[in-house]
């Protein structure tokens, strides 16, 4: 029955793909996919999750299964599933993007991200491994046997989910708008039953083993781009920033985002792009992000849930280590992208594709296997665009089970049921409420359409800001920036 | 999960759970507070001394980039030093204390 589900959706989405043609009104200010190799792409990356979800639902019996995959993953693994979710499209496209424009703003923005995990280290990890089972109500609930605590709980972390949640939908929905030419809305259906299948079925063991492959995919397509860009600079790090320093059009956009009209003489443009304050004007700005990424990761639901999934505090604390090891790598890596988009292929084109710079981690794979047009460019950026979309796949997986969790387990189990409700009731409930939360996401998205939904995080906020307009078709690549969007 | 198991009333009150404790939130407190309080030079130190992150430390990297090279690298080392802390100290004292209540 499962098999069959799965070849009817592979049909579904391949009818949707085809339904639509290819738009001969291309114009050189978006990104130029191959269609069917993207597409190619995509179905075979579903493919695999669908088949680790199809092994993962096999072996999901308990409660415990489906929400904790039986604490049986090592510290390892879940370091590599914490990496996975931590290193959203947001990230990967949003800072690389914020980095191609704004130059080291962009990486001191990603300092915060991983600085936080001290916190989750020092304050969330352990505490939560040892006094939790799946939710956060539970941890409270150790000490406050109240229903209201437990509610409370239960609540905040459904409202978290929800407000993440129809953020990175959207996201999802725009890259497939974007690559495939899929409508909004129907990218948006489709995204949100794909990951009602994921979750529904295949629980946390599925969400986990998406993750660590989704991080394995994403270190590589970061590796690969780097080196190439590296080899370009004869694998010589400081030549190639002097080669940023010294790019004529980064100069240039340098000085339009400084709104000087004429070129101050003496000023070191291409130099200013390395010095701090091109995104980041104002130090309270600063103080206030600084204080959201110290304090605001620690309470993200679906990173909490992943401490449930390991056997000890040891394993808790191993985990955090391997996934900070792994963002912080990934963010180093990200400035050497972002960088070498901008020298390579402009500031002003990066801007004139999508105003935050969102796409320029794509349109730099394009560039970096052979450009728009040849096999290699479109095949690496297919490839690319892929891991992108399991990206926001893997990540919306999480946020649905952690707002499952905490519906079923935490309201349904333990404060209509009083805690007691048989391991097979248990099961079938989160699944049911999976596929609520999903249905409800996806009705949300579509009837709020193209609405921005403000995020809780200023970096998921960017990725897909409102001025991403991927479809713009604006000409004027050196029109003077507007002020940090 | 474990409440039956454990008295939890003999715990609290016990020396070596005391001194586990106090090591403990100490370390914590101490390690966590240096921690936001080093990541606060950075948007603190751009936004009121911006020549000092201007100032060109190797090739074109300047103190800014290295700063927030930096960060990174204090963040690793104090979680492995906590990693190390832990399971060399806390799980020891955590063990000893669970052996003697028996």
């Amino acid at each position: 029955m499962k098999r069959s589900l799965f070849i009817s959706l592979l049909l579904l989405l391949s009818l949707a793909a085809s339904a639509l043609g290819a738009d001969p009104a291309a114009v050189a200010t978006k990104i130029q996919s191959n269609r069917v190799i993207t597409i190619t792409m995509f179905l075979v990356i579903i493919a695999i999750t669908m088949g680790i979800v199809v092994w993962a639902a096999r072996k999901t019996t308990s409660a415990a299964d489906y929400y904790a995959a039986g604490g049986g993953i090592t510290g390892l693994q879940n370091g590599w599933a914490i990496a996975g979710d931590y290193l959203s499209a947001a990230t990967f496209l949003g800072i690389t993007g914020l980095i191609s424009l704004y130059g080291i703003d962009g990486f001191m923005y990603a300092v915060g991200p991983v600085v936080t995990f001290v916190t989750i280290l020092l304050v969330i990890a352990e505490p939560c491994r040892n006094a939790g089972k799946y939710t956060m109500g539970d941890i409270l609930s150790l000490r406050s046997t109240h229903p209201l605590v437990r509610g409370a709980a239960a609540f905040s972390t459904v409202v978290v989910c929800i407000f993440y949640l129809l953020a990175q939908m959207v996201g999802a929905g725009k890259l497939m708008q974007v690559l495939l030419e899929i409508p909004f809305r129907t990218s948006v259906v489709g995204v949100g039953l794909l990951i009602i299948l994921y979750v529904g079925f295949g629980g946390m063991k599925a969400t986990t083993w998406v993750q660590i492959i989704k991080a394995g995919l994403l270190m590589f397509c970061g590796i690969v781009m780097t080196l190439l860009i590296l080899a370009k600079s004869g694998m010589n790090p400081l030549r190639f920033l002097s080669e940023v320093v010294s790019s004529v059009p980064i100069q240039e956009h340098v000085r339009a985002v400084l709104k000087h009209s004429q070129a101050e003489p003496g000023f070191d443009y291409g130099r200013r792009f390395l010095q701090p304050g091109l995104f980041l004007k104002n130090p309270i700005d600063q103080v206030s992000l600084g204080i959201a990424w110290i304090l605001g990761a620690a309470g993200l639901p679906h990173i909490l849930m992943r401490f449930f999934t390991v056997p000890n505090a040891k394993a808790a604390r191993k985990s955090v280590i391997v996934a900070m090891f792994l963002i912080g790598f990934f963010f180093i890596m990200t400035t050497i992208l972002g960088m070498g988009a901008s020298l390579h292929l402009t500031p002003q084109l990066l801007k004139s594709v999508d105003k935050g710079g969102n796409m320029s981690s794509l349109l730099l794979a394009q560039f970096l296997g052979g450009g728009a047009g040849s096999f290699m460019g479109d095949l690496f950026l297919a490839f690319v665009c892929a891991v992108t979309f399991t990206t926001i796949l893997a990540v919306v997986s999480g946020l649905v089970l952690a707002s499952s969790a905490a519906i079923a387990h935490d309201v349904y189990v333990n404060i209509i049921k009083g805690g007691n409700a048989a391991p097979k009731e248990q099961v079938r409930v989160a699944r049911i409420t999976s596929l609520a939360v999903g249905l409800v996401a996806i009705v949300l998205k579509t009837k709020t359409s193209s609405t921005w939904w403000p995020s809780p995080s200023p970096l998921r906020l960017r990725a897909i800001s409102p001025s991403s307009s991927c479809r713009s078709t604006g000409g004027a690549s050196t029109q003077p920036a507007s002020s940090a969007a | 999960m474990t409440n039956n198991l454990y008295d939890w009333d003999a715990i609290a009150e016990h020396p070596k759970f005391m001194e586990l404790k106090t090591l403990k939130n100490r370390f914590l407190f101490g390690w966590w507070l240096f921690s936001a309080s080093f990541f606060f030079l950075l948007p603190l130190g751009v936004g009121f001394f911006p020549e000092l992150y201007r100032v060109k430390v190797l090739g074109e990297i300047n103190f800014c980039f290295a700063f927030s090279l930096l960060q990174f690298v204090v963040s690793w080392g104090i979680a492995i030093f906590y990693a190390h802390k832990a399971n060399k100290d806390f799980d020891r004292l955590t063990n000893e204390l669970i052996a003697e209540l028996g």
